[in-house]
């Protein structure tokens, strides 16, 4: 079973190296046989090679990463002197640390003297200090940390005699800001140690290329890859779709008709994750599980943002193996493996056949057992989308991603660490810069715009000069104009940005608002902005009254109620992926493929087919048609939420022209549907939804979204223009968010092609606004709409009208309202004649 | 521009939408915390904010100006973000502010910010000056103060309606008094929630946000 595939190698250089007697012994002591991978990666080391190990959980892929150094350091007769040999990129802070843990035990058992050690936040001062005067021979750490070491003056010392970088989870990173970050940073590290290899790890993806590409150094012409090994892949996961024959949901996401049979796979399963899209669904789903929970089994709550204590005491029960089940959401996508895991449960929608696939790996971490799965679809569509998922794991075929450019504001904080390291040419940084992956397209003009961005401000006004924080010396180098600049990058590294969050204080009832109280997590200041003092909403467990916001503190008291009033605090983050979706596209009009599908939702899409149409894959279905004193247009894209909560905002404002005057619309993963006063029947679709609405439309939105304000908000910290520790003081988020949208403001109104504005342009394309994606289906439904006007609504657009009354009684989400409701919308839908 | 008229003690007055405050009966307009140079006195700290926050308060005051035809104009002190703030204009920016300051009468009342505004500037440099029933100084004083005209705590407010939610800057008013909001482009505010601008009020007060075409009242 066990096979190698060697992409650039034949598989006879496999054995070319053999492993030192000395870890033949430690394998059979074990009882283990070196993976061939493992053997494979041992090969390339041993020449040079800089290589991308692609395998799943469990197959020894971080071990087959480490196996070459140790090797290596084992064989070195003198031992060498205090020097780096190989550093260790995690993305999370507590795999590095695992993982360290773990390269102990061989260590220790073949009595190897080799020295290792983590660095991250918590690493205390004094050992930090000793690390960079006398490094520890493998270093495991963070991308953040590697970025701060580099921009010490005693950089080069440090890293000049590295041999090997070990890269973790690169499928995680590769395509972020995190990733452009590192990649920026490999870049330097490649001038201090050019000989030095690299090892990637990733899980299966379904392109490895751009991740061979990252790995190293890109020529000027051209490009260069990374060798490719493949592990051997795992037993095929079993995979199952929990759905009813006598009823499936037409809307929602908390899939309550399923929960007990969720209940039913944990009492089943020695420990189960049950991964959720989005905190208050964690928060929800929890609670029901508990009402369910007649045998009090150990069932416990993970997500980002409870108290860290208390999600270390998660982590540290499941590590014992005392919980049965965590209720999670995708803070546990990534991370330390927990043997004990054997099923994870999806509730609600997959999103993607890679994450799915992710995720299912969090079970059974042995290779030649199945990892076993149980999918919780809350929803028709997202029975759709799990069939579609499904099949897709099943054949082996994952979502490819869009490759994003490497982020300008990235590339700025970059320039700046540099110059706190040394004084720098620009021409040998921009080829620097150039020879990562992420920055291969840079233009340099942009990258000259970037230097005059850290050291002035870049604005075309050149009032700053004397303030400069970079300075030409009488050489052309540039360099920094003040030491306290450095301190102050130091404090402000990093690319993660949170939302600006609130602290929840729990006071005791009576207590005046703001005297104290118990800290139960953090919360995004744009949600707890919307409460009124007396909403209620659920959160670390337990239905809480809101009481107000008190500078940085929101304050909340136990509530009584058993429901909550405000139903969610955050949508999912993660939209449907274009491949997914493309999947879905197919199943929706293959009649043969229904068969598979609960009953009711066959019937749904049979009923459809005779009301008004099913899309073909390349098809924009556009229904119009009247219910009660509105007139709807409801359209299919399935491109995700984000992508039609732009295209809705640009739509509204073309039929507003059109004096149709639409009132508003709802997007959901699926759908938009647009209602407005007037029959929108009569309207060319070409022309709506023609490309050209991405021109002025999308500009003059772009000028008040405060979902684009946001994104400017993270681009400007990112950069620096914008501080969020200064030595002495830290500001809040609030400060933050407020000031940065004034900053827009002013910067927008006066100089409108400045490099930050640009660079947010590129974000949107890709983030929060997912306009690339939108643009890409426009273009595709160019000449393919299909617009049926129908007398009522149709079937396929129960799911989306349902989110409108949804969203019109949020803050008093009486259940009775939202049944009676969908009863008589259900009714209407499927009545056939 | 629709216009909201309050009265404080006795006397009426305009909430203008761009956040200032009209005395029709003095002829008197009246702006709070200008904060003029507020981003190049970040940028000398290493924050590059966009150099264009004097030249777009400038225009916003013109614009007022010409909308009301003032003989006097108070600004209610912190009008210069610090005390170097006034040599660092630019040429035009000077300009600009040297011929408003020409046209009519300036009061330049002192903030914490500003003790003295450049010298180079004309109009009269004072702490508080009392007009009618009116007192204009910077910073409100705690206790019953009727007629006080101040600014400094850059009063902000936010509604909230069917899940959305709008922070703007406001006027604050309980009929007695008037907390302003402050005018500059890069000043950002403090929400009327917080107790340095509730505890000036003894009873309910009124926030007054500033709308796109007029301002909005709201319970405080």
């Amino acid at each position: 079973m066990t096979t190698v595939m060697l992409a650039l190698n034949g598989p006879e250089s496999a054995l070319a190296v053999a492993l030192p007697p000395l870890f033949q012994e430690w394998f059979a002591s074990r009882d283990w046989q070196p993976r061939a991978h493992q053997l494979a990666l041992l090969n390339h080391a041993a020449r040079g090679d800089s290589v991308l190990l692609v395998a799943p959980t469990g197959g020894g892929k971080t071990l087959a990463g480490f196996l070459p150094s140790l090797v290596e350091l084992a064989g070195a007769s003198i031992h060498r002197k205090a020097r780096l040999h190989t550093l260790y990129i995690s993305p999370l802070k507590a795999l590095a640390v695992d993982v360290a843990r773990n390269l102990e035990v061989p260590a220790a058992e073949m009595k190897l003297s080799v020295r290792i050690e983590t660095r991250t936040g918590d690493t205390p001062p004094a050992r930090r200090l000793r690390q960079r005067h006398t490094p520890p021979d493998i270093l495991l750490t963070t991308p953040e940390q590697v970025a701060l070491l580099l921009a010490s003056r005693d950089a080069r010392r440090m890293f000049e005699g590295l041999r090997a970088v070990v890269l973790d989870e690169l499928h995680a990173i590769h395509n972020t800001k995190r990733g452009d970050l590192l990649a920026l940073g490999l870049a330097r590290l490649a001038q201090f140690a050019p000989e030095a290899r690299r090892v990637g790890l990733s899980a299966t993806v379904a392109d490895p290329v751009p991740l061979q590409r990252y790995l190293v150094p890109q020529p000027l012409h051209g490009e260069s890859r990374a060798a490719l090994i493949l592990g051997a892949s795992g037993a095929r996961p079993e995979i199952a779709i929990s759905a009813s024959e006598a009823y499936v949901p037409w809307a929602g996401h908390l899939a309550l008709h399923a929960m007990a049979d969720v209940m039913n796979a944990i009492r089943a399963s020695t420990t189960a994750l049950v991964f959720v899209n989005t905190r208050s669904q964690a928060e929800r789903t929890f609670q029901m599980l508990w009402h369910l929970n007649d045998e009090n089994l150990p069932i416990a709550l993970h997500h980002g943002s409870l108290a860290p204590e208390q999600r270390r005491k998660v982590e540290a029960a499941m590590a014992r193996g005392s919980l049965r089940a965590v209720v999670c959401t995708s803070t546990l996508d990534l991370g330390i493996d927990w043997g004990a895991v054997d099923r994870v449960i999806c509730v609600g929608a997959p999103k993607g056949a890679a994450r799915l696939v992710q995720r299912i790996g969090r079970a059974n971490h042995r290779l030649d057992e199945p990892s076993r799965a149980l999918l919780v679809p809350a929803n028709r569509f997202e029975v759709l989308e799990c069939e579609a998922a499904r099949d897709a794991v099943l054949a082996g075929e994952l979502d490819g991603e869009r490759l994003k450019r490497g982020g300008l504001d990235v590339l700025a904080q970059h320039v700046m660490g540099v110059a706190c390291a040394a004084p720098f040419d620009a021409d040998a940084l921009f080829e620097e810069v150039k020879s990562a992956a992420p920055y291969g397209q840079l233009a340099r003009d942009d990258f000259d715009n970037v230097v005059d961005f850290v050291a002035t401000g870049g604005y075309a006004l050149k009032r700053y000069d004397r303030y400069a924080k970079l300075r030409r010396t009488p050489e052309g180098l540039w360099r920094l104009a003040h030491p306290r600049l450095a301190q102050t990058y130091r404090l402000n590294v990093g690319v993660i940005i949170e939302e600006p969050m609130l602290d929840i204080r729990l006071q005791g009832r009576g207590k005046p608002t703001g005297a104290g109280g118990r800290m139960l997590g953090r919360l995004e200041e744009y949600f707890l902005e919307q409460l009124a003092a007396g909403d209620t909403f659920v959160f670390a467990g337990q239905v809480l009254r809101f009481e107000g916001i008190r500078e940085t503190a929101a304050y909340v008291t136990k509530s009584d109620d058993k429901e909550a009033h405000v139903p969610s605090y955050m949508g999912g983050k993660f939209p449907l992926s274009t491949f997914l979706a493309g999947r879905v596209r197919e199943l929706l009009s293959d009649r043969n493929a229904w068969a598979n599908l609960p009953h009711p939702v066959g019937e749904w899409l049979r009923i459809q087919e005779l009301r008004s149409v099913l899309p073909k894959p390349g098809q924009l279905l556009v229904e119009t048609f009247p219910r009660g004193s509105r007139e709807f247009l409801v359209c299919y894209p399935f491109e995700g939420r984000l992508a039609h909560q732009t295209l809705g905002m640009l739509l509204t404002r073309r039929l507003e022209r059109l004096r149709l005057r639409p009132l508003g619309f709802v997007a959901n993963e699926y759908a938009l549907a647009v209602w407005g006063l007037r029959d929108m029947g009569g309207v060319d679709m070409a022309r709506l939804f023609d490309e050209d609405m991405l021109g002025d439309d999308l500009e003059s939105w772009l000028a008040e979204s405060a979902l684009y304000k946001r994104t400017f908000r993270n681009c400007a910290i990112i950069a620096g223009l914008i501080e969020r520790r200064q030595p002495g003081k830290e500001k809040t988020g609030r400060q933050v968010t407020f000031s940065s949208d004034l900053i827009y403001d002013v910067l927008r109104e006066h100089e409108p092609n400045h490099i930050l504005l640009r660079a947010t342009y590129e974000d949107a394309g890709t983030g929060l606004l997912d306009i690339a994606r939108l643009a890409e289906m426009l273009r595709r439904a160019k000449g393919e709409i299909v617009a049926k006007r129908l007398d009522r609504v149709s079937p396929l657009a129960v799911p989306a009208l349902l989110e409108i009354s949804r969203e019109m009684v949020a803050g008093e989400a009486h259940e009775d309202i939202l049944r009676e409701a969908e009863d008589t919308l259900v009714k209407e839908a499927m009545r056939l004649g | 521009m629709d216009e909201i008229c309050i009265e404080v003690n006795g006397e009426a007055l305009l909430l203008d939408a761009a956040g200032a405050l009209w005395w029709k009966a003095e002829r008197t307009l009246v702006f709070a915390d200008l904060h003029f140079e507020k981003g190049s006195s970040f940028a000398r700290r290493g924050q590059m904010l966009p150099p264009y926050d004097t030249r777009d308060t400038l225009g916003r005051i013109s614009a007022v100006v010409s909308r009301h035809a003032p003989k006097r104009v108070i600004a209610l002190g912190d009008s210069f973000h610090d005390a170097h703030a006034g040599d660092r204009l630019d040429e035009q920016e000077r300009a600009i502010l040297a011929d408003l300051c020409n046209k009519m009468d300036w009061i330049w009342i002192a903030g914490n910010h500003d003790p003295a505004p450049p010298s180079w500037l004309g109009g009269k440099v004072t702490e508080e000056v009392a007009i009618g029933g009116l007192i204009f100084r910077h910073e409100p004083q705690p206790g019953m103060n009727d007629g006080e005209i101040a600014g400094h705590l850059h009063p902000c407010a936010t509604v909230t309606r069917r899940g959305r939610s709008l922070r703007r800057r406001c006027f604050v008013s309980d009929g007695l008094r008037v907390v302003m909001p402050a005018f500059g482009a890069y000043t950002g505010g403090l929400d009327v929630r917080e107790p340095p601008v509730r505890s000036l009020f003894v009873d309910d007060f009124l926030a007054y946000l500033l709308g796109a075409r007029r301002v909005y009242a709201v319970a405080g």
